[in-house]
């Protein structure tokens, strides 16, 4: 074979192919028994069941949340009032308190408990022994039920000398500090459990993600003289990018609305200091419900929708670029 | 023939129809034998094996006498969030208890069945006590409910903890600077918190208004139209708070307790006193497992102009009844709770089912029908007393001499829940503004009253 033979039959390979030839379109049979015939019944009794509890289950509940977000109900008689509660929550002095105390959460999660999960994650992918181990370990607290942590957390947090955060304070000669029971600290307290209460299960996340970055990656950044720092910033964070993307902003909802802490460990207290937006939702509809707030409740509940799905609109708009380069 | 994959997506879909079916049926009242079922709510959750035991033998009587009714006896703990939810999906018991301050509101959302006729009938509308059956009357001038139960604040301490301080369990304080003495010692030599108060779900504003009343601090006009939290009876009760925390420092490390939590901590041993409802023995003992020879109990201490703050329960029915459970429950409602209050065999029977499986007997409460009537009732129920009442002889030795008054009437629940964060903030913070706080609350407050 010459030189041109095998040029030409390189260019033939590498030519694109001829898209197939269309074949004849059938006309589609139109009426009910062809529909019928080609399936369309039995995926829709297998659609079914799904329809049918989403659409009671979720869908049904979140039109009529919408719906009472315009009345004022006791749930026994209903009475359309227009844009009232939504006036009413936004004129309500605790609604600022609570938004920033959520803003504080989130941000202080941000920083404290974003990274800490990527961080384990690499950690725990360089150990080359009792991996197993370690994973257990970091999911643990996952598999504890919310309640029961935050009931053993809360024995940790107690504010006396013999308390057990204390008593640990104590071996290091630092005084005993009131924890939950004060306004400035209780907001950090509670992001100190929620992250050792979640981090197992984004560690988890990262650990499978590490797994994809493939290792030909590394062994060319180490023949580039690179150190374990330099393959983590420039190997490994930008493989990771996608997932990290997502888990921020998977992040970012959770902690916008976080309830489970604050009404557990403090009830929003210590005067008011940790009233977050979920929380103020849930004292409008049952803290006082023998009136009925539940109008109020669910307005803020639709701004608190709206809100989120504004943000994570424009986020993924702000961020598709550059997570998918 | 159909494919296997078909005849089960039909079936899981008619499975799926069929639930949510099933999900809309009724818990009406009517059962297959003819007899009339009724729901009546027992215990709170948690309630001990015992409390069921003499709660069967009550229901057997009761079958006994009244062969068409069968009792259903459902746990039952009254509960804001749940109530109104429940209500309207008719979970409710058909017989259930509510307390005073909610009443009104209920009534007047008619969430409460109208049982004026009933109470005329049976006798009664005379016979209660009148300032009580105004908690159970409607802007329209009918009856709403059966008062049951009532209670005055009392002072609830603990002997063991007293006693352990080098003080007289049996002589407890009689003013409020001795309660501050009291707690100050009991913290300094065992280390406990000397003084709590509730401060959380709404219970930190009932406390507040309790104690306040005590010091002649009211917190609303008598007509509920007018806020007047921000007065001197509530200014010395937060001032009290704030030496007792901040002075002292006798009050404890957990300033965020509702009236469960400080019922736990109090049978656990961490607290020396509380203020609370003179009829908190039972459930101490009954759902907290409190000793029962720790417990103490007596009159909150009353400075001049000072009146003790009562409260109670009304057994109330749910409007939604037809005729014949609504006949049903107002017999139950009769013979369980009304009959043990004017008739000795009914009030021996009841004593002698709950004292025989260990349930508390003679618990100091206040009189819901008239005195006379009231102090009968005890002398029939005297021998199956079981409570330690020398150690509640403080309170009822004192109670009768001080004037009772009842809850605010307007937005009750409300004002007391904007006044937990005030309660807090003087617990949690040593340089808390507590004029500039009153303020606030009682601007709050007048807003909820318009």
């Amino acid at each position: 074979m010459t030189a041109l033979d095998e040029r030409r039959s390189l260019e033939q390979r590498l030519r694109p192919r001829p898209a197939p030839a269309a074949r004849p379109v059938r006309r589609r049979d139109r009426s009910l028994i062809g529909w019928v015939r080609r399936g369309g019944l039995a995926t829709l009794v297998f659609a079914l069941p799904m329809l049918f509890v989403f659409s009671f289950y979720s869908w049904w509940p979140i039109l009529q949340s919408l719906w009472m977000s315009f009345q004022k109900t006791n749930l026994l008689t209903y009475q359309f009032v227009g844009l009232d509660n939504f006036i009413n929550v936004l004129s309500d002095p605790v609604l600022g308190r609570a938004v920033l105390n959520t803003a504080y959460f989130a941000l202080l999660a941000l920083i404290f408990g974003f990274p800490l999960p990527i961080f384990m994650a690499v950690l725990m992918s360089e150990v080359k022994r009792m991996k197993g181990f370690y994973s257990a370990l970091a999911y643990l607290p996952v598999v504890v039920p919310p309640v029961v942590s935050v009931l053993l957390w809360k024995f940790f947090y107690s504010g006396s000398e013999s308390g057990v955060f204390n008593t640990i304070l104590g071996w290091f000669g630092i005084p005993a500090q009131p924890w939950v029971q004060d306004a400035v600290q209780a907001m950090p307290s509670l992001v100190l459990e929620a992250t050792w209460a979640a981090a197992g299960g984004s560690i988890i996340i990262y650990l499978a993600a590490l797994l994809s970055v493939p290792p030909e990656l590394y062994d060319a950044a180490e023949v580039d003289g690179a150190g374990v720092w330099h393959k983590v910033w420039h190997v490994t964070l930008p493989q990771l990018r996608g997932v990290i993307f997502v888990m921020l902003i998977l992040q970012i909802i959770a902690t916008a609305q976080i309830f489970l802490e604050p009404f557990l460990f403090t009830g929003g207290g210590p005067n008011n200091a940790t009233v977050t937006v979920l929380l103020l939702i849930y004292r409008y509809a049952f803290e006082n419900s023998l009136g009925g707030k539940y109008g109020e409740a669910t307005a803020l509940s639709v701004m608190l929708a709206l809100f989120l799905a504004a943000a994570s609109f424009l986020y993924f708009k702000a961020t598709q670029k550059w997570s998918t380069d | 023939m159909k494919s296997p994959t078909k005849v089960i997506a039909i079936a899981a879909a008619f499975a799926t129809v069929a639930s949510l079916a099933a999900c809309t049926s009724d818990n009406g009242g009517g059962a297959a034998d003819g007899k009339v079922e009724l729901r009546v709510a027992t215990f709170p959750p948690g309630a001990d094996a015992a409390a069921y035991e003499a709660f069967a033998t009550q229901e057997k009587q009761f079958e006994d006498k009244y062969p068409d009714i069968d009792i259903i006896g459902v746990e039952y703990e009254w509960e804001g969030p749940t109530f109104t939810a429940q209500l309207a999906a008719g979970s409710l018991p058909d017989v259930f208890t509510v307390p005073f301050t909610d009443a009104k509101t209920l009534l007047e959302n008619g969430q409460l069945a109208d049982v004026t006729d009933e109470i005329a009938e049976l006798g009664y509308t005379d016979k209660f006590n009148p300032i009580i059956l105004d908690a159970v009357t409607g802007p329209d001038g009918h009856l709403y409910g059966f008062p049951r139960q009532a209670y005055a604040l009392g002072l609830q301490y603990n002997r063991e903890l007293f006693t352990q301080a080098g003080l007289d369990p049996d002589a407890p304080p009689t003013t409020w600077d001795e309660v501050r003495a009291a707690a100050k010692t009991i913290a300094e030599k065992t280390g406990k918190a000397g003084y709590a108060t509730m401060t959380q779900n709404n219970t930190g504003g009932w406390q507040l208004a309790a104690q306040s009343a005590s010091r002649g601090g009211f917190m609303q006009s008598d007509d509920g139209t007018t806020a007047t939290i921000d007065n001197d009876g509530v200014k010395k009760t937060l001032q009290f708070f704030h030496d007792l925390r901040w002075v002292d420092d006798s009050m404890g490390d957990n300033f965020l307790l509702d009236w469960g939590s400080i019922n736990q901590e109090f049978a656990a041993g961490n607290i020396g006193m509380y203020t609370s409802g003179s009829d908190l023995y039972t459930a101490l003992v009954r759902d907290f497992s409190l000793p029962s020879e720790v417990y103490g109990l007596t009159t909150i201490p009353m400075e001049p102009g000072g009146k003790v703050l009562g409260g109670g329960d009304i057994a109330v029915l749910p409007p939604s009844l037809d005729a014949d459970t609504k006949a049903a429950a107002i017999k139950w409602v009769d013979w369980y709770y009304m009959q043990k209050l004017m008739n000795e065999d009914a009030a021996a029977a009841d004593a002698k089912a709950l004292a025989d499986s260990g349930q508390a007997v003679g618990t100091p409460v206040l009189p819901v029908l008239d005195q006379a009537t009231y102090e009968e009732s005890l002398t029939w129920i005297a021998p199956y007393v079981n409570v330690p009442q020398d150690q509640m002889k403080g309170f009822t030795d004192g109670i009768f001499s001080q004037t009772p008054v009842a809850e605010m009437k307007s937005h009750t629940q409300e004002i007391y829940a904007l006044l937990d964060p005030v309660v807090q903030a003087v617990l949690t913070d040593k340089n808390a503004d507590i004029d500039a706080l009153l303020a606030q609350a009682n601007k709050d407050a007048q807003a909820l009253l318009g």
